[in-house]
């Protein structure tokens, strides 16, 4: 069943994932529009990573459907990739590679049309024009994940999957990530996010999600909450697993 | 159609580009076949009347030990640097990224064994190079890269990988070795004939065309299509 | 919580300790001990001596059924690694088999024909050469039979190392089915490769089994075929509810656990 007019964003329904064990995501179910930051938050071991993997076709879920922008993830994984832009912890770059031959691949493999000058579009944007000839390996864990979010955007993917996107990064880097987001978002696309970081996480956000027992616990827009109480209830619920 | 092909190019390409660089692969395969050929002649005593038995034996055994070294980094180094997830993320289908990684493995080994063969011709005087040869050594270590690929890609994400990848990849290859070095017995004169050299290649080719269809398929299994 | 009915749960438990868990398993088990005392009469005494090779021969009775076994073990492999891995759009008489999703039964079934498959094939590799010492002198002969049964106990100790290497029990399952499919194709290939290369070097002046084979003993080698078979049969369906028993038991400590979690929140 393909939705023609993709409404929402993400759609996942009665999504299960596990490896073997108990599972880590257990009939789980979000919708979310479109132009929304969605930042979840879920203590350690939750599954906040393993949802995202999901999402991006990396894991196949063991039942359940999803719908990323209207397409089918059984039917159609292929054309999901493209709509979609991941920034994970690692900066999966290679590093034996300069940032331009890196972000030029990657920009051929999503068969962008003119690589070279969405490559230099983005650089001027995320301000990583002096990186550019020098080889990944040299380059801090900081530059390194601003390469990775330039990265992610050169396809301009309407949809953003970001695990932990605020780690190692500096001030100016943050600033420069969430002004970017928040530019994004504006344009009428949807990010997903999730953080360890409260206060960046209700900052940037539009709408909240908590990850916990293997689903979505609560699931409402950021004026609904109030910071300090969120923050009170979050952190004291923080153990692993819960 | 040309996406597809486009695609397994860039990659193939990307990862000879790195080689070009670095040399790791190639050299650290060649040093260690040499190394084994020199064992050999020494394991095996190997005189001018019975180094004609010998030398295809020993010219596949060091082919395949070199091809081990250059699989188990195929997917070793993407791993550890998560670029295999980068990968997996591309909008291209899983086969694409295996025919990639395959490829550029293959070209890696075909390197490795052609600047072997002199070192072999010197060491075991062997001087019989024909079209034969060269066909054979283009199929076989075709067969060894995909099925290299495709247990490369599954022992890295086993505990113990180093061990897995002999373990998964000898027993299965068996059928090429026995085709390889039969054929090359051909070439040098050595084989009783009975079994003509057309069905060792006939061997191979089916060997290959089986698997270049199956393991792009278990590829996609493995990275969870 | 279901209520526990803590005196059926006696009765229950005490029945099944009295028939080794399973009423129908225990006469099976009954039968193919039956069945082997039989044929083991029906090797040592009943069948003719061989003229050539005498009662050293008798081992072919043990030594081919059992390599058969081996055999359809690993083809046993093969079909549950297929049924194991999901497919999309399955015919409709094939519900009950649940092929759209990732159905545990088949791995328990594979894994546990991989074990007992490799068990036979073992036995096999030992009792060519018991055979094969006393009659030719020498202890092994790469002929296209054994040399297939060498490479396809590699292939099943290659198969339970990677169960046992891999990181968890989905990829476990997961990656078994596919050198199970993968392993089971490339078998083929080996016996017709070893085959040719057996015929090329003419060195087999031993032949295993191309003895004139009178109809009694073919009688005995279907008997015994038979008998093994049902042993199998038997070991199988032990293991498997082994296995199954296993999952339960976990399925329930994880349950257990998540539930003083909650309980522990409250």
């Amino acid at each position: 069943m393909i939705d023609r007019t993709p409404k929402l964003a993400v759609r996942v329904e009665d999504l299960t994932k596990g490896f073997g064990e108990a599972p880590v995501l257990r009939d789980l179910d979000i919708r979310v529009g479109w132009g929304r930051i969605l930042v979840i938050f879920g203590a350690n071991g939750s599954g906040k990573t393993t949802f995202l993997k999901v999402l991006s076709t990396q894991y196949s879920p063991d039942q359940g459907k999803i719908w990323m922008a209207g397409i089918p993830r059984s039917e159609d994984p292929v054309s999901i990739r493209n709509i979609i832009g991941v920034v994970a912890h690692q900066p999966m770059l290679y590093q034996d590679m300069s940032t331009v031959e890196n972000l030029l691949f990657f920009s051929r493999m999503y068969r962008i049309v003119d690589p070279r000058k969405r490559v230099a579009e983005v650089t001027e944007l995320f301000g990583i024009k002096s990186l550019l000839e020098r080889r990944v390996g040299t380059l801090s864990h900081g530059m390194q994940k601003r390469v990775a979010i330039a990265r992610a955007l050169l396809h301009t993917p309407p949809i953003l999957l970001m695990d932990e996107p605020e780690s190692g990064l500096d001030e100016e880097s943050l600033y420069l990530v969430m002004k970017t987001l928040q530019d994004y978002v504006d344009q009428g696309r949807t990010v997903l996010m999730t953080t360890h970081n409260v206060d960046i996480g209700l900052d940037l956000a539009s709408e909240v999600a908590v990850l916990s027992d293997g689903a979505f616990r609560y699931h409402g827009n950021r004026e609904g909450i109030d910071t300090d109480k969120f923050r009170s209830t979050y952190l004291g619920r923080m153990e692993v697993g819960s | 159609m040309k996406t597809f092909l486009l695609c397994i190019m860039l990659i193939a390409w990307k990862d000879i580009r790195l080689e070009f660089r670095s040399r790791e692969v190639v050299i650290s395969s060649l040093v260690f076949a040499v190394l084994v050929m020199v064992l050999f002649n020494f394991a095996l005593n190997v005189t001018p009347d019975t180094v004609d038995i010998f030398a295809p034996g020993v010219l596949w055994v060091s082919f395949v030990f070199a091809g081990v070294l250059a699989m188990s980094r195929s997917f070793a180094v993407e791993k550890d640097k998560g670029t295999l997830d980068a990968l997996l993320l591309c909008p291209v289908s899983r086969d694409v990224l295996f025919l990639g990684k395959m490829l550029a493995l293959f070209v890696f080994m075909i390197v490795v064994e052609l600047l072997l063969l002199p070192v072999f011709a010197v060491l075991f005087d062997f001087s019989a190079f024909s079209g034969t040869l060269i066909s054979t050594i283009v199929l076989a270590t075709l067969g060894f890269a995909t099925l290299g690929a495709i247990f490369s890609s599954m022992a890295v994400n086993t505990r113990s990988r180093e061990i897995m990848l002999p373990i998964l990849f000898f027993p299965l290859v068996a059928p090429v070795i026995i085709g390889a070095v039969e054929r090359t017995n051909g070439v040098i004169g050595t084989d009783t004939g009975i079994v003509g050299s057309g069905r060792w290649l006939q061997l191979i080719a089916v060997f290959d065309a089986v698997f270049l269809v199956l393991c792009p398929w278990a590829f996609g299994i493995v990275m969870e299509e | 919580m279901e209520k526990i009915n803590k005196t059926q749960l006696a009765r229950k438990s005490a029945v099944q300790s009295r028939w080794y868990g399973n009423r129908r398993r225990t006469f099976f088990l009954v039968f193919a001990l039956t069945l082997m005392v039989v044929d083991m009469y029906l090797i040592f005494v009943w069948a003719p001596t061989e003229s050539v090779m005498g009662h050293v021969q008798r081992i072919f009775y043990i030594h081919v059924p059992m390599a058969w076994t081996a055999f359809l073990a690993f083809f046993l492999v093969f079909l549950a690694s297929i049924l194991y891995l999901p497919v999309r759009k399955a015919p409709a008489w094939t519900r009950r088999w649940r092929l759209w999703e990732r159905n545990p039964i088949w791995d328990i079934v594979a894994s546990s024909a991989a074990e007992i498959g490799l068990v036979f094939t073992t036995l096999v590799l030992i009792t060519g050469p018991i055979w094969a010492k006393p009659i030719w002198g020498i202890w092994w002969t790469w002929d296209a039979r054994l040399t297939t049964t060498l490479v396809l106990w590699l292939i099943y100790v290659a198969y339970l190392m990677l169960r046992a290497y891999s990181s968890n029990r989905s990829q476990a399952g997961v990656y078994s089915a596919v050198l199970g499919i993968i392993g089971f194709i490339d078998v083929i290939i080996v016996y017709r490769a070893v085959d040719w290369w057996e015929t090329q070097h003419q060195r087999l002046v031993v032949s295993f089994d191309r003895f004139d084979v009178a109809s009694d003993m073919r009688l005995v080698l279907y008997f015994s075929t038979f008998t093994f078979l049902v042993l199998f049969g038997y070991l199988m369906w032990q293991l498997i509810s082994i296995k199954r028993l296993e999952i339960t038991i976990r399925q329930t400590k994880d349950k257990l656990s998540m539930a003083k979690i909650r309980d522990a929140r409250r």
